[in-house]
């Protein structure tokens, strides 16, 4: 098993047609992921010939899906056509939407992910994120597939680099899913929700989290593991030295006053038991200590 | 990016919420000229991206132009809480009757908007948060549908507003959604909101921060950055379109990913706590591409930092391949020449490492070395920076 995604996904690609789209179609299909077409408005009708697949292109996630019965869909337009292209496949009731754009205006997230909510029918993960794996299984995203393959460690994480950084740690034990939520202030898919479904899974043993400043969501999540996690969990925190009022680098990591720092966040994680590192490698030899690997 | 005082009036004056005249004033000259154009009695207002301005003596009323004039001029070049006054607002003054509190914010926790909304304004709404916490109402309005005029309703109930200001309140918190909407902002503060001894309701001091992501839909917000109190090395590295952050350090850091660099930052902090308390001096993220010529941007601007003594470039490849991440390193150290004077440390993993470290280690650059790991390559660069 594995969460939100399995060997049975079907993907379709928003923005495939575009440069960054297609790069990464590539890859995906490269790693074995099963895309079956694209969205790109205004250019239904063509097929695109990606390494030997001949992949469909539809103007609407509706006719898409209709016509390839995708599950999963992909965003990798722009952020100012972003907005647009989630709430096609919102109204199209896709199950599960991956947004890796950076940069949307968080009006633009707030309303999508709202409008999500009301409609009940999908899940979005990101945005400004870079998707998430289950390897040899899918790859949805933008997420290196060679860096290790499937095992019993659980991974979510705000930040990019830092869940490759941590799969290449691990890459000898192996995850079921690394899910990567993103690093803006608004994101569909939480800590939270990461946790609950790996708690939920039986072939995840462990889990990793890691964090960054901004927000509450580490400490929400603290709270969560407390009251509903069995399995054991690592944490990791980046973010101690950054200063007040500053945003580095993710558009949500900025401490704000006294909230949202990484001291608040290791605190919180450490009174629910779980125990936090204090580089990425360090984490990595705790996750090791407590699965005797 | 949080805009002065005056900015905000503009903007609420461009949405139609009611201000009163005001103009700025970067000279002692300036503000008695605007203090006469105003006419009467005028506040003199220090504009700084801080709170609390009044008790440091940032805010003054004036009887006259003179006064304006003199007040402005002992304002001016003031220090409060480390930021230097350069601008004062002169704005007419209102004899008050009543001070309110209103603000629109996003609200991270509940991924949704809020109101919050206080008939007990004027003072630090923190602390009326904390010590009187049903004097501040909190409602959450749908990134959807926003404030209508029944849902401006429903908060000015809720908030107990006196039914004489209600009607002006409501149209208040239309006009202040059309700012937080239509400028892409993530809070819209007036405190206080009063009412005047005449019955009219103003927003007094007000309060914006704005969406740098929605800047492709906002040109006008551009004129809004405040140049002067950007740091150089800030804002030549924004015009290479590079992410960095300026600290107060000895090690520079380049990376990739901002999740990896602040990670960076850390694990060079803890590293030079053995090193005679060294520190990070900068946040930088190169993303995904790194080419030698943002390579060699890089570079310039860390090595424009007269306090950095080392470098540290961690980067893991994961789309970016480390061989490119090399080649970059290489021809960036040829591109910048004899302007490369300190010691670099480099680690690299992930995509094509072996051939990376080939690329560097053939190099031979005699102010590069390489480290496996990147607990490793921050005690080396935290070493070097102590030496």
């Amino acid at each position: 098993m594995s969460i939100f995604i399995n060997d049975a996904s079907k993907v379709i690609v928003q923005g495939m047609t575009g440069s960054e789209g297609t790069k990464h179609t590539r890859r995906m299909l490269a790693s074995g992921t099963k895309v079956v077409g694209g969205v790109t408005p205004g250019k239904g009708g063509q097929v695109v010939d990606i390494d030997g697949h001949q992949l469909p292109v539809f103007n609407t996630v509706a006719e898409a899906m209709s016509a390839t019965g995708a599950n999963v869909s992909v965003v990798f337009v722009p952020p100012k056509f972003a907005k647009a292209a989630v709430i096609d496949a919102i109204d199209a009731t896709m199950p599960l939407v991956v947004v890796i754009t950076e940069g949307i205006p968080v009006h633009d997230s707030a309303s999508f992910y709202t409008y999500a909510q009301t409609k009940g029918t999908t899940q979005i993960i990101g945005p400004n994120c870079p998707g998430l794996i289950s390897p040899g299984k899918s790859n949805v995203g933008i997420i290196p597939a060679d860096i290790t393959g499937s095992g019993p460690i659980g991974l979510v994480s705000k930040s990019g680099t830092l869940t490759y950084q941590m799969m290449y740690e691990l890459r000898d034990i192996g995850f079921s899913t690394a899910v990567g939520i993103g690093g803006d202030p608004v994101i569909g898919t939480t800590h939270i929700d990461c946790l609950r479904a790996f708690q939920d899974d039986p072939e995840t043993t462990a889990i990793v989290m890691i964090g960054e400043i901004g927000g509450d969501a580490e400490e929400r999540a603290a709270a969560f593991i407390a009251e509903y996690v069995t399995k054991p969990v690592v944490g990791y925190v980046a973010g101690f030295t950054a200063p007040e009022g500053k945003t580095m680098g993710h558009a949500g990591a900025i401490v704000s006053g006294s909230s949202g720092t990484a001291q608040g966040k290791k605190d919180a994680l450490e009174a629910a038991g779980v125990k936090v590192g204090q580089t990425p490698s360090e984490t990595a030899r705790l996750l090791r200590a407590i699965m005797g690997r | 990016m949080d805009l002065f005082e005056y900015q905000a009036r503009d903007i609420f004056e461009k949405h139609g919420v009611p201000v009163l005249a005001a103009s700025v004033a970067t000279t002692a000259d300036e503000a008695g000229k605007a203090a006469t154009t105003i006419g009467g009695k005028v506040v003199v207002k220090a504009q700084v991206k801080v709170g609390s301005r009044g008790k440091a003596g940032g805010v003054k009323l004036a009887e006259n132009p003179q006064d304006a004039r003199e007040k402005a001029g002992a304002i001016l070049g003031m220090d409060i809480k480390g930021h230097t006054v350069r601008t004062v607002m002169i704005a007419a003054a209102a004899p008050i009757e009543s001070e309110y509190y209103l603000a629109i914010l996003l609200d991270r926790s509940n991924r949704t908007f809020l109101v919050m909304a206080s008939v007990s304004g004027g003072m630090d709404i923190e602390e009326v948060a904390h010590t009187a916490p049903e004097k501040l109402a909190k409602i959450p309005v749908s990134a959807v549908d926003g404030i209508s005029l029944a849902k401006a309703k429903e908060i000015v109930a809720a908030a107990q507003f006196p039914a004489d200001v209600a009607d002006q309140v409501a149209d208040v918190l239309l006009k202040l959604w059309d700012v937080f909407q239509g400028e892409d902002a993530t809070l819209v503060e007036v405190n206080p909101l009063v009412k005047t001894k005449d019955g009219k309701v103003i927003a007094l001091d007000g309060k914006v921060t704005l969406d740098d992501n929605a800047d492709f839909r906002q040109p006008d917000h551009e004129a809004l950055v405040d140049q002067a109190a950007e740091n150089p090395l800030e804002a030549a590295a924004k015009e290479k379109g590079l992410n960095y952050v300026k600290l107060e350090g000895q090690v520079g850091i380049i990376g990739n990913g901002a999740g990896l660099v602040m990670s960076t930052l850390d694990v060079v902090a803890y590293a030079g706590e053995k090193h005679g308390g060294v520190r990070p001096a900068n946040f930088l993220d190169i993303g995904g591409g790194a080419s030698a010529q943002i390579m060699a941007d890089g570079l310039s601007i860390i090595l424009g930092d007269k306090d950095v003594k080392s470098v540290f470039v961690n980067v893991f490849g994961g789309i970016t391949a480390c061989d490119a991440v090399a080649n970059g390193i290489v021809q960036a150290l040829e591109l910048l020449g004899p302007k490369a004077t300190k010691p670099i440390v480099v680690r690299l993993d992930g995509n094509n490492v072996v051939e990376g470290r080939a690329i560097l280690a053939k190099a031979a650059h005699p102010l590069v070395e390489q480290a496996d790991t990147m607990d490793g390559a921050a005690n080396r660069a935290a070493e070097l920076a102590a030496k």
